[in-house]
């Protein structure tokens, strides 16, 4: 999706990897399998120094749980890079025959709302000062959120297709390797 | 920590869809899957770093050796197996048995596997998947069989091998089978198309869809004999998208390293290096049976059509 936007985008496995990016999208899959390998590999600490460092991260599902500074529900001895500063509870909707697929006004993204799918997916139960909350559900769960140079989302936008939440993200790289000029 | 005022122009839900079924199986490309029999060894597996578990009365290296028929687990079995770990938990139900499928879908699994590890229970008809809100995952030997079972509504294929040998052949063929079939395909010609259909005994809208695209809707996994990490980084570079390992691990000598060293070798199966270092000092590997050696009324890759 992110080449389709004009992005070149490469697959990152090893910390090596990680010096010449100027953004990051950490996807969904298994939160807990995502905290051993990166920390088995040598990605963790390295990731969590770019981090601060300003680098953009955006974090969908799994990746949602790897930004956030508190994990409710974790395995034990389940760790994250953090960096939001929001509390997250895994696998909030309960099993796969919960999972759903819904539109979501994101008024950030345009009038047109944003189709999501939510698999096995995670909530933000609490968020700190400073985060911005970019899209919640009808009975008020935040699913969408930013903070600086982080932004997460419960969802896939990747799944359906739609590239405005990917766009965003490019504008947000954009915007820190190329400062506006004015 | 603040509190937020709830909007409301979301549009309404929908659950069970194809792209949600379909959608969680995306989530575990690139991961393993391991069979398990019961809680103690999800939690060794979770802890390996499995992306999900795999519910089964016996491995089929048991299954192989006691005989007898082999069916869905005991509900409590699966219980257990939910409540122990966290990453989503799979179970396998008979071919063509929709009951014990029903019943999988109650006791709240992430996903059925209607597999022909199991004995079958119909041997004309698979289960109508469609009718599920739960998603499916289906075994496949060649890419005819792989789309009869999405047309039927398998949200997810792996290829059969032969479960329960730790002889990785069957699995080798039937990757390999599928990819060229598929690229095959991709390379004919738009009225070659028609006849493709016919021999692969697959619908023809389908057979158009991989004509064009050059993958299966679907992810494809690959299975049985699968037991050290060289064989799993092997079905990687093959193009599997992801890898269940059944006997391989809970009949080696040493479980708990054998499941992460066969979870880090498909995390890095292009890399030699990577798979040689976590190879080593592993132990025994399943005993394993040649399949050449095993009569061909009991081969399981057999079962189904």
């Amino acid at each position: 999706m992110l080449r389709s936007l004009g992005a070149d985008a490469v697959p990152v496995r090893r910390p090596e990897e990680i010096a010449d990016l100027d953004g990051l999208v950490i996807p969904g899959g298994e939160s807990s399998v995502m905290d051993k390998l990166s920390r088995a590999f040598g990605l963790a600490e390295p990731l969590k120094s770019a981090i601060a460092a300003g680098l953009p991260v955006y974090g969908t599902c799994a990746g949602l749980i790897m930004l956030a500074d508190t994990v409710l529900d974790a395995i034990a001895g389940q760790q994250t890079l953090g960096g939001l500063p929001i509390s997250v509870r895994r696998n909030a909707f309960g099993n796969q025959i919960d999972s759903f697929e819904t539109d979501l006004a994101i008024p950030e993204l345009g009038d047109a709302t944003v189709h999501a799918v939510f698999i096995r997916a995670p909530v933000v139960e609490a968020v700190e000062d400073g985060v911005t909350v970019l899209a919640q559900l009808d009975d008020g769960r935040i699913v969408a959120v930013e903070s600086q140079n982080l932004l997460g989302t419960a969802f896939h936008p990747e799944v359906t297709g739609d590239t405005r939440f990917h766009q965003y993200f490019l504008h947000k790289i954009r915007d820190r390797v190329l400062p506006p000029v004015d | 920590m603040s509190t937020v005022e709830t909007p409301s122009q979301n549009g309404r839900s929908e659950h069970g869809s194809s792209r949600v079924k379909r959608g969680l199986a995306e989530m575990l490309k690139g991961g393993v899957i391991m069979d398990v029999v019961n809680a103690e060894q999800a939690r060794i597996a979770e802890e390996a770093g499995a992306v999900a578990v795999m519910a089964l009365e016996r491995v089929p290296a048991d299954i192989r050796s006691q005989g007898g028929v082999a069916r869905m687990s005991d509900p409590d079995l699966i219980d257990g197996i939910i409540g122990a770990v966290s990453i989503p938990v799979m179970a396998k139900a008979r071919i063509g048995h929709f009951v014990e499928a029903q019943v999988l879908q109650v006791l709240g699994v992430d996903y059925i596997d209607e597999s022909e590890v199991l004995s079958p229970a119909d041997y004309v008809n698979h289960i109508d998947k469609w009718k599920f809100q739960v998603p499916f995952v289906c075994g496949a030997t060649n890419l005819g069989e792989a789309l009869r079972r999405i047309n039927e509504g398998a949200a997810m294929i792996r290829s059969k091998g032969e479960a329960g040998t730790g002889d990785v052949s069957e699995a080798t063929k039937h990757i390999r089978k599928i990819k060229s079939e598929i690229a095959a395909l991709s390379s004919m010609s738009k009225d070659e198309l028609y006849v493709a259909a016919k021999e692969l005994q697959a619908p023809y809208d389908l057979v158009v869809e991989i004509a064009e695209t050059g993958t299966l809707p679907v992810v494809l996994f690959t299975a049985g004999g699968v037991a050290t990490p060289a064989d799993a980084a092997m079905m990687m570079q093959l193009g599997a998208d992801g890898v269940f390992v059944g006997s391989g691990v809970f009949k080696s000598g040493n479980p708990a390293e054998r499941a992460a060293a066969i979870v880090k070798a498909t995390t890095f199966y292009d890399d030699p290096s990577v798979v040689a270092e976590v190879s080593r000092g592993l132990g025994e590997a399943m005993v394993g049976i040649n399949v050449a050696d095993v009569p061909a009324p009991h081969r399981l890759s057999e079962r189904g059509w």
